[in-house]
């Protein structure tokens, strides 16, 4: 099996969170009544006229710098003609010969291996409406139409299914933390397009690719491209030849179907767009987006490691998503301390989220009570075990103080209030003393235990510890 | 009543003064529209009631003595679309459409209180010299009824011309305003590209239209200019650029202006009455004051070819839309979608539109674009660049409008080639974006022709200078056809 | 250059173009195409060796809308307009091929 090399190219269509279309002014808003966030530019109207959104320029900018690529200055906008009725005027205004950038990079880590795959190009286009088909009939509604895309064309760089599926994962992350989409699959605002050949090794042509199509995950992906390859395998080793084809993934056997054989190639009649003037992307212009581009995972992973103390391992994992990295820094501003925060963003939070299937900013959890969670365990006014209760008392959107307070959950440090008690303990529990005295440690635990039962939890336990220590060896 | 014998501001005295109300003023209007086109076939739809309606409130709020437009009928050419008025660019496509917006143009019309009477006739999406390719009728030329008006814009030059209304609107994509304002003997201004919104103008070859005014006489034209022109935000293709008072140049004469002719536009294929007219505006000028000279446009040959190219291919990528699925013809019984799409186009668009759109998608398919399209775009160039050449010592250029007068009805329809020819005068302007004005200069039988002057991009008012002084110094544009037992 | 046009590329080219050209008719309109053609065939004569195209004679550049919802409220206008509609959709005839999604 090991005789054939693989070539995989994705084109990742990612949808764009600007509040207007990218050449209508109409709101991009989902989940609306059919074609009521429509005009009669997005209709494609006799006589109506496309005018280009800057914000769209600016967020394909920002998508630009966040995977390495190079800015073309003059980019300009091309119709690429195809009749279809979610595509109104039958052209689709694209970018063919100049895209907003090319020649990027993104690196990804696979079997311990680092990797830069490289991306060809990346350009600014408008999405087509949304079909319904029926038995008889098939219904269009324009709402999406004229939403916001930037497509990446990766180059064909990625040599095996789960190379695609770490290079997908770093898109997705690269460009979420720019900000400009919330790249999720499962919502439609990151679709994904594949196509893969395999050749003999030594071979420089490439082989016949087959495109995939039903790919609604990063996992589908990776599933239906091994699937892929294995089979163009067993085609080739047979003697069989590949057709170029396009091939359903079947999420429910793994397995791609044929859908259709493609003949020679789409004529899809580019041409320059004459209703958009040229744009011009100066230097000063992409420095002023660079100025408000949030800073990208990897340079917060450096900070985290190198300035807050934190392991590489748990950087990691607090800069999987922009909200969460986000979130972590404030708490850290609001002066909470990095290591318990990334324990508990890892922790409790992570979990509530999975017990919750939700994403952390659709919670209640704010930055800044988890702070003030933290910084009462800090001054020992809650013990670990009382957070457990305030935590839950954040996921209801309660402050934490008010809620400890409330809750009489003050932890008890102060030795004059706690003394009575200790020495209460010690003379009940002769047997206790005496193991402590003859060396065996545990039995400290037990008298602990016995002070918080009669503090009800809220005793500070390193204070107890400590007196009780000292009382039994007076 | 016609207007034959007025001007914008003459009509505009009589409101002022009371001499005639705008609602009387409209109501004759649709008299003598009436009472002509049956002759002349130059409207598509009137706009009756909601004209009269609209003259009636002009009235009781007073005309503007300030605004020239104010209670003002002016006709549209069908092409530019208009909110709840039946807009069919002359074809069976858009039959029975009627719009849910305005055209910029006839936005800024209607602010100023002109008056909208009706939509003119013109060749099917602009297509065409003559306007005999409309779907609905053919439009006759008012100094000759076997004549063709020329075209596309033939239906609003020959109700200027025929006396029908005082103004009109029309638009020019390779010659279709100067073209038939020759052919009808009024004044026809193609402005710089950019100059006026293209927004609500259905798209025929969208790097190469505008809109512009049709009038009587050169002052009229400025005035409407004035009225239609600047930046639209709905049109990015607008320019920025400070639009100045089009009248304000008018009668500065011509004394010092460098006129250049070029050879080019005199060569084989004139018509000798045509030719001879442009000299003797060249002699007009020079005795004004102005210097004449002959100049080189030595791309001209190729003019044809690259313009037929590009607007034909961006027209078969603009008329896609024609679907059948949100508005307009949807044939009836399509089985599939397919179907709904070949059968709506097949059925109901003319000839002359399917042959350009097979143009032009042939020009752009896969293995031709570069020697068509990306081609023509080169010689595109190569043509902006003569012009600029020339405008480096010269002010104005001086040329024929069309290479005859009008031509008979039926004439020219059987062979496109012959047709395609005719635009070769008027289409140089348009492939360089610049402004180039039609007006009355002499007769051939008994039929106006017209010469053009081209200026330098954005610079209407000299051509409107120059337009002006030869007007004050002759007669041809105070010429009128015999209408009807008016004359 | 001078590619003369088939009446086979002739059928391609109605095909893109959504069009239909009877057999009857398809002779006819190949000689017409084929002449016209010919006509764009002679700027193969000019050199255009490093020539930039040119696609749009407009003066502005970089001429941009901010990024701000507005909803014209056209839908009942839009939807009064189409030749077939169904609880807020424009109505179309079954899709046979799916070729584009």
């Amino acid at each position: 099996m090991s005789n054939f090399e693989t070539t995989i190219g994705l084109e990742v269509h990612v949808e764009l969170k600007t509040k207007s279309k990218i050449f209508s002014p109409s709101p991009v808003e989902f989940g609306d009544k059919p074609n009521s966030n429509t005009n009669v530019i997005d209709w494609g109207y006799p006589g109506v006229l496309p005018s280009t959104n800057k914000g769209v320029v600016e967020d394909g900018i920002k998508a630009a710098l966040a995977l390495h690529a190079q800015i073309e200055p003059h980019p300009h906008f091309d119709r690429k003609n195809y009749f279809y009725p979610d595509n109104p005027k039958a052209y689709q205004i694209s970018q063919s010969d100049k895209p907003l950038a090319h020649d990027g990079w993104v690196e990804v880590e696979v079997d311990g291996k680092k990797k830069k795959i490289g991306i060809a190009e990346m350009h600014i286009e408008e999405d087509a409406g949304k079909l319904a088909h029926e038995k008889e009939h098939s219904f269009v509604d324009l709402n999406r139409q004229g939403t916001p895309l930037i497509e990446i064309v990766s180059k064909p760089e990625i040599s095996s299914p789960k190379e695609a599926y770490a290079y997908l994962e770093e898109l997705r992350k690269q460009i979420q933390f720019t900000g400009v989409s919330d790249v999720k699959m499962e919502e439609g605002s990151m679709r994904v397009d594949v196509n893969i050949s395999i050749r003999p090794v030594g071979q420089k042509k490439l082989g016949t690719k087959t495109e995939l199509k039903n790919l609604n995950s990063f996992t589908y992906v990776e599933k239906g491209l091994a699937y892929e390859e294995q089979r163009q395998q067993r085609v080739l080793m047979t003697g069989g030849t590949i057709g170029q084809e396009t091939r359903r993934f079947d999420e429910n056997t793994g397995e791609t179907v044929l859908m259709r054989v493609k003949e020679g190639s789409d004529d899809y009649r580019y041409f320059p767009e004459p209703d958009l003037p040229a744009l011009d992307i100066s230097d000063a212009w992409i420095d002023s987006i660079k100025k408000e581009l949030p800073e990208p995972p990897a340079k917060r992973r450096d900070r985290y490691v190198n300035e807050l103390g934190i392991t590489d391992y748990d950087a990691m994992v607090l800069t999987q998503t922009k909200e969460m990295s986000d979130f972590f820094d404030e708490m850290v501003k609001d002066g909470a301390d990095p290591k318990l925060s990334a324990n508990y963003l890892q922790g409790d939070v992570n979990g509530y989220l999975n017990d919750n299937q939700v994403d952390l900013q659709n919670t209640k959890i704010t930055p800044k009570n988890l702070a003030t969670m933290i910084k009462l365990i800090m001054n020992n006014t809650i013990s670990s075990k009382l957070a457990k209760k305030v935590f839950k008392g954040i996921t209801e959107g309660k402050e934490p103080k008010k809620f400890v307070k409330d809750n009489g959950m003050v932890q008890v440090s102060d030795p004059s209030e706690l003394q009575p008690m200790i020495d209460e303990v010690i003379s009940d529990n002769p047997q206790s003393v005496e193991d402590f005295n003859n060396g065996k440690d545990r039995a400290i635990g037990f008298l602990v235990g016995q002070i918080m039962k009669k503090t009800h939890g809220k005793a500070n336990p390193q204070v107890v510890n400590k007196m009780l220590v000292d009382s039994m060896k007076k | 009543m016609n207007y034959f014998g007025e001007s914008l501001n003459s009509i505009h005295t009589k409101l002022v003064n009371k001499k005639i109300s705008s609602e009387e003023l409209t109501k004759q209007t649709f008299d003598d529209i009436k009472a002509t086109d049956g002759e002349i076939n130059a409207f598509l739809t009137l706009n009756e009631e909601a004209a009269l309606k609209k003259a009636k409130e002009i009235d009781q709020n007073g005309v503007d003595a300030n605004n020239v437009l104010s209670g003002m009928p002016v006709a549209i050419k069908d092409n530019m679309v208009t909110k709840g008025l039946r807009t069919t660019a002359a074809s069976k496509i858009l039959g029975n459409f009627t719009p849910i917006y305005d055209a910029t143009a006839v936005e800024k019309l209607n602010s100023l209180n002109a008056i909208d009477v009706g939509k003119t006739n013109m060749d099917e999406f602009a297509m065409g010299g003559s306007t005999e390719n409309s779907a609905f009728k053919i439009t006759h030329n008012p100094w000759d009824k076997t004549k063709v008006p020329g075209g596309s814009s033939g239906g609003s030059a020959a109700a200027v011309a025929s006396g029908q209304v005082i103004a009109a609107l029309g638009s020019d994509t390779g010659g279709s305003i100067r073209q038939p304002a020759s052919f009808n003997g009024v004044v026809g201004m193609k402005p710089t590209y950019g100059r006026v919104s293209r927004w609500g103008l259905i798209a025929f070859g969208s790097s190469l239209d505008q809109i512009g005014p049709i009038t009587r006489n050169v002052a009229d034209n400025a005035v409407i200019l004035n009225a239609i022109a600047g930046h639209d935000k709905h049109d990015m293709t607008t320019s920025t650029k400070e639009v100045p008072d089009f009248t304000s140049s008018l009668d500065k004469g011509v004394k010092g202006l460098r006129i250049g002719i070029p050879s080019e536009f005199m060569a084989q294929g004139l018509d000798e009455d045509v030719k001879d007219t442009v000299l003797k505006t060249a002699d007009t000028f020079k005795k004004m004051g102005a210097t004449v000279s002959e100049v080189s446009l030595p791309h001209t040959q190729y003019g044809v070819a690259a313009y037929y190219i590009i607007s034909s291919s961006e027209a078969s990528s603009n008329l896609q839309r024609f679907d059948g699925i949100r508005y307009g013809y949807r044939a009836k019984d399509a089985k599939n979608l397919e179907e709904l799409y070949v059968k709506s186009r097949s059925e109901a668009f003319g000839e002359e539109v399917k042959r350009r759109i097979m143009l032009g998608t042939f020009s752009l398919s896969a293995g031709f674009y570069d020697a068509y399209f990306k081609k023509a775009a080169q010689v595109r160039t190569l043509m902006i660049n003569d012009f600029t050449n020339v405008f480096k010592d010269f002010d104005l250029i001086l040329a024929p409008t069309g290479p005859t007068p009008a031509y008979g009805i039926g004439e020219d329809v059987s062979d496109p080639m012959t047709m395609y020819m005719n635009d070769v005068l008027t289409l140089p302007v348009n492939l360089a974006g610049l402004p180039g004005m039609s007006f009355p200069a002499g007769f051939s039988n008994g039929l106006p022709v017209g010469v053009q002057l081209i200026g330098r991009p954005f610079d209407e008012l000299t051509v409107y200078q120059a337009g002006n002084a030869f007007e004050q110094s002759t007669d041809f544009h105070k010429k009128t056809p015999k209408m009807g037992g008016n004359n | 250059m001078a590619e003369k046009i088939s009446e086979e590329q002739v059928k391609h080219v109605a095909e893109l173009a959504k069009l239909e050209i009877s057999d009857d008719q398809l002779p006819y309109f190949t000689k017409q195409l084929e002449q016209i053609i010919g006509l764009f065939d002679t700027l193969s004569k000019v050199d255009t060796t490093g020539v930039e195209p040119t696609s749009s004679v407009t003066d502005q550049i970089n001429v941009m809308r901010e990024d701000i919802a507005e909803n014209w409220h056209q839908t009942q206008g839009l939807l009064d307009n189409a030749p077939d509609t169904q609880d807020g959709y424009i109505r179309v005839p079954t899709i046979i091929d799916e070729s584009e999604d």
